[in-house]
């Protein structure tokens, strides 16, 4: 019993970290139905700028992560107001195109700069090492994840739901004409989020840097992720990609866990059942 | 009297809690000119999207040359005969007129399975998609591509399309909208060729059309169909002016 | 217009017509340079043989998704899920006994358009982003499938003792690649006219009609969903051939065969060509494969890199790909020059 609490413990951990990861996508997508590959770099490049703070400068951890998520969102702001914006308009091909070159260029260009093996860094000593919680024993740093992540998705759904901004985003998802015809200043509106997706984005990378190991191959291997989530979550929902992440973080690591033979071939698996049946994804909105 | 070629027995409609039509007994004979006309919001466009299969009534039935057709798909209605223009062009962009046609009359033919035969080969069907097109005056841009013909010529050509089809009934969404008078005139007059046999079904708008070129006329308003007759009777009945004007 | 040109064109419209379409059919000399300077780079002295039949092989590849992405408008992000099974099926043939090419070529491309028509009936109502993700769910499956049926497929080392026997049972593959490249070349150039004329037919009109407005298509009666299976057939059967021929003149068959990674490389080569074309899968083979092996001696780290940055400057500058850039560029010369005075 303990052992499966533990799995499912982890899977939890996991999937907050895919959520982290993919929420920007999910709401780029949703919002300015761009499809966002690059969002998968961007997490990468958080890992890095991560490791180079914490191990380069000594730079505490906690400090770290505000670093990475203005860095990142600052880089992510920059592409979508030179490259992105032009892209807003065209079809979905284009888009998955434009980005995956992106995300071939920055992996060569993370191979230049930071080299193609696996990055080495210490974490803090007070995150690592176990911690006993109602009889289960479980790993300080995946408590921390569960903590982290949870406060995030609290944050980024009552944000969305209860403020102003919140309020305004909400409406650009849902129609960006009559948005735009209400004097909302639509273009500002994009930029904001886009920062804050990539933000997150980078978020995701620098947490799990430690956790899934960092090399210039990171965005290929978590774009499949990313985007299972955000179309089995639906697009534009904050709510169904959290859903989606968890679900797919426990599915993951369980079914690594107890079925190793079949891999990841149970998720690949239910994602293509779940995009034949709803494909919208199961809380988005019908065509 | 000659018999019905499409009929709705008891036809009804809404959507969600909106009811469109609360029941609707129509009938239009084989060769009939026939004319549907009623303000804004009367459900016209939605009763052809229910006759060719694009919405499915709540109840009632559809029945199309001797046939129930309420379950069949738009598919299978459009070879048997029952074929649409839509109110706003619906063309393939970067294709040519010449193609367009030769895709409804390849269609038409059952001859689009794969095969090594090139279009090239068929002969008989070119000739006939030009001599269609020259009878709507588009011979000439056969070979422009259809993003580039003037918004008119577009409209011709989504009547010469379903044309192609040798439809037995020919519903037309408002053929005229957005052509200049002598224009609309002439997509009528072209339509007032066609044989006897085919049946046509229009909405229109421009009075001085429906009355020129329909031999019966119905009035929609409002969910129900308030009146069917001859366009003299028509043009004379109060009732019709009441619906246009608002009682 | 004039009224003389009028009257022409109304006096013969059905010669009009039936020129245009002749045209349409007719190879262009073009066409036939295309071809002839292909073979001939097989007399070029030097020349990297074994690399010309890996041109060839992904220009057939990249062909084959052209059906699907540029004909009927299609995207897939898990076309190479049809070359790694036409690839393995080639393989297993030749590992137990069956070392015929022809008869396993035909085979392969069997098996792989059944799995396409298969696919297609699954996906034929999907489309957007769900389909770029149903295609790219389906690949991943029988990727990890390979990958980890270590008994059957070898795993990650690939197919071990495969044997072909001489094509036609005379020419024996060799290292210098001489079979390698007219066995390449001679059934890629059959399938390619055979494709040819699937796509000059009326069947081909249609796909291009669905793709231009399949609501449209609906409405004249037209098969749309099954078209789409069909395309995936066709597109499946091709690009299982193009597995087949690498296995075959290679001798191998690895999991890399069917990653996602080729799937990218393979819809990156049809956008450098230009989809919907029927060349730009062997014009993008060409410069992707040729760069590829140049830029990777030198650093094979970065290649990426620059396919990357080609991949964004045409998605931004030429978004049709090369082939229709020079095309618009010939005819915008072509015009200027017939547009002088009239005389």
């Amino acid at each position: 019993m303990a052992a499966i609490l533990t799995v499912l413990f982890n899977g939890v951990a996991y999937g907050f970290l895919l959520f982290v990861m993919s929420v920007g996508l999910s709401v780029s997508l949703g919002m300015m139905n761009f499809v966002n590959l690059a969002q998968a770099s961007f997490s990468m490049l958080g890992g890095y700028i991560f490791v180079t703070a914490l191990q380069g400068y000594g730079i505490p951890f906690m400090l770290c992560l505000p670093i990475v998520f203005f860095a990142v969102a600052i880089v992510s702001v920059v592409l979508e107001r030179l490259i992105f914006r032009y892209f807003y308009k065209t079809d979905d091909l284009t888009q998955v195109l434009l980005t995956i070159g992106l995300v071939f260029m920055s992996i060569a260009m993370a191979t230049y700069v930071w080299g193609g093996t696996y990055q080495r860094f210490d974490m803090p000593a007070w995150i690592i090492g176990q911690k006993d919680v109602f009889g289960l024993t479980l790993e300080t740093y995946r408590i921390f994840l569960v903590g982290f992540g949870a406060v995030m998705a609290v944050t980024l759904i009552f944000g969305l739901e209860r403020t102003n901004l919140g309020a305004m985003v909400r409406a650009c998802v849902d129609n960006r004409r009559v948005a735009t015809a209400c004097g909302l200043n639509t273009e500002l509106i994009f930029a904001f989020t886009f920062a804050i997706g990539g933000g997150l984005a980078g978020l995701g990378g620098a947490l799990s840097a430690n956790l899934l190991g960092l090399d210039p191959n990171f965005p290929l291997r978590y774009l499949v992720y990313i985007l299972i989530v955000v179309s089995i979550g639906g697009m534009g929902t904050i709510t169904g990609t959290l859903v989606a992440s968890l679900a797919l973080g426990i599915a993951d690591v369980m079914g690594k866990y107890y079925v190793p033979q079949f891999g990841s071939f149970i998720i690949y698996l239910l994602t293509v059942i779940v995009m034949l049946w709803r494909p919208h994804g199961l809380m988005g909105r019908g065509a | 009297m000659s018999e019905a070629v499409l009929e709705t027995k008891n036809m009804h409609m809404a959507f969600g809690g909106l009811v469109i039509f609360e029941a609707i007994d129509f009938s239009l004979r084989r060769g009939d000119r026939h004319a549907i006309i009623g303000p804004n919001g009367a459900g016209k466009t939605t009763f052809i999207n229910l006759v060719t299969g694009l919405l499915k009534p709540r109840a009632g039935e559809i029945w199309f040359d001797g046939r129930n057709v309420t379950q069949d798909t738009p598919q299978q209605r459009v070879k048997a005969g029952l074929v649409r223009t839509f109110q706003i062009n619906s063309l393939f962009k970067a294709l040519n007129p010449l193609e367009s046609v030769m895709l409804a009359l390849l269609e038409r033919e059952g001859r689009s399975k794969p095969s090594l035969r090139t279009v090239a080969q068929e002969k008989p069907l070119i000739d006939e998609a030009m001599a269609l097109l020259d009878r709507f005056g588009l011979a000439g841009d056969a070979f422009s591509i259809t993003d580039a013909l003037a918004y008119g010529k577009q409209r011709l050509l989504e009547v010469v399309l379903a044309l192609a089809l040798k439809p037995k009934v020919l519903l037309l969404d408002e053929p005229a909208a957005g052509l200049s008078t002598q224009q609309g005139h002439e997509v009528f007059a072209k339509l007032a060729d066609l044989p006897g046999e085919t049946a046509i079904l229009f909405i229109e708008h421009d009075m001085n059309l429906v009355f020129q070129y329909a031999d019966i006329v119905s009035v929609f308003a409002a969910g129900s169909m308030v009146l069917q007759d001859t366009p003299e009777n028509v043009r004379a009945s109060p009732r019709v002016r009441e619906v246009y004007l608002g009682a | 217009m004039s009224a003389t040109e009028a009257a022409s064109q109304a006096a013969a419209p059905h010669e009009a017509g039936r020129d245009y379409f002749a045209s349409l059919a007719r190879w262009k000399v073009w066409e036939i340079l295309f071809w002839a300077t292909l073979a001939g780079c097989y007399f070029f002295p030097d020349i990297d043989r074994m690399l010309m039949s890996r041109v060839i092989i992904w220009g057939l590849f990249a062909m084959s998704l052209d059906v699907l992405l540029g004909y009927r408008g299609i995207p897939s992000l898990g076309h190479a899920v049809f070359f790694g099974v036409g690839a393995y099926v080639a393989g297993f043939l030749g590992k137990f006994g069956w070392t015929e090419p022809i008869s396993g070529l035909f085979f392969a491309m069997f098996v792989a358009g059944a799995l396409g028509l298969v696919m297609g009936k699954l996906v034929q109502r999907v489309t957007g982003v769900g389909l770029l993700m149903v295609t790219l769910g389906l690949n991943l499956i029988v990727f990890d499938f390979v990958l980890r049926s270590t008994e059957l497929t070898g795993g990650d080392d690939g197919l071990q003792g495969i044997v072909i026997a001489p094509v036609l049972n005379y020419f024996r593959f060799d290292i210098w690649g001489r079979t390698a490249f007219w066995y390449a070349f001679v059934v890629a150039f059959v399938l390619f006219v055979v494709t040819r004329m699937l796509l000059k037919s009326p069947f081909g009109l249609a796909l291009i009609g669905a793709r231009e407005n399949p609501r449209r298509m609906l409405t004249l009666g037209a098969p749309v969903e099954g078209d789409v299976s069909r395309a995936f057939m066709i597109a499946a059967a091709l690009a299982g051939a193009a597995g087949a021929l690498l296995t075959q003149t290679t001798q191998t068959a690895a999991p890399t065969y069917l990653s996602f990674q080729r799937s990218a490389d393979v819809l990156v080569i049809l956008i450098i060509g230009g989809a919907g074309r029927l060349y730009g899968g062997f014009i993008g083979a060409i410069v992707f494969i040729l760069l590829q092996d140049y830029v990777s001696a030198l650093s094979p780290v970065y290649w990426y890199f620059w396919i990357g940055l080609l991949l964004v400057i045409i998605v931004s500058f030429f978004r049709k790909g090369l082939l229709p850039s020079v095309e618009q560029l010939y005819d915008r010369l072509r015009s200027r020059k017939s547009a002088g005075p009239p005389g």
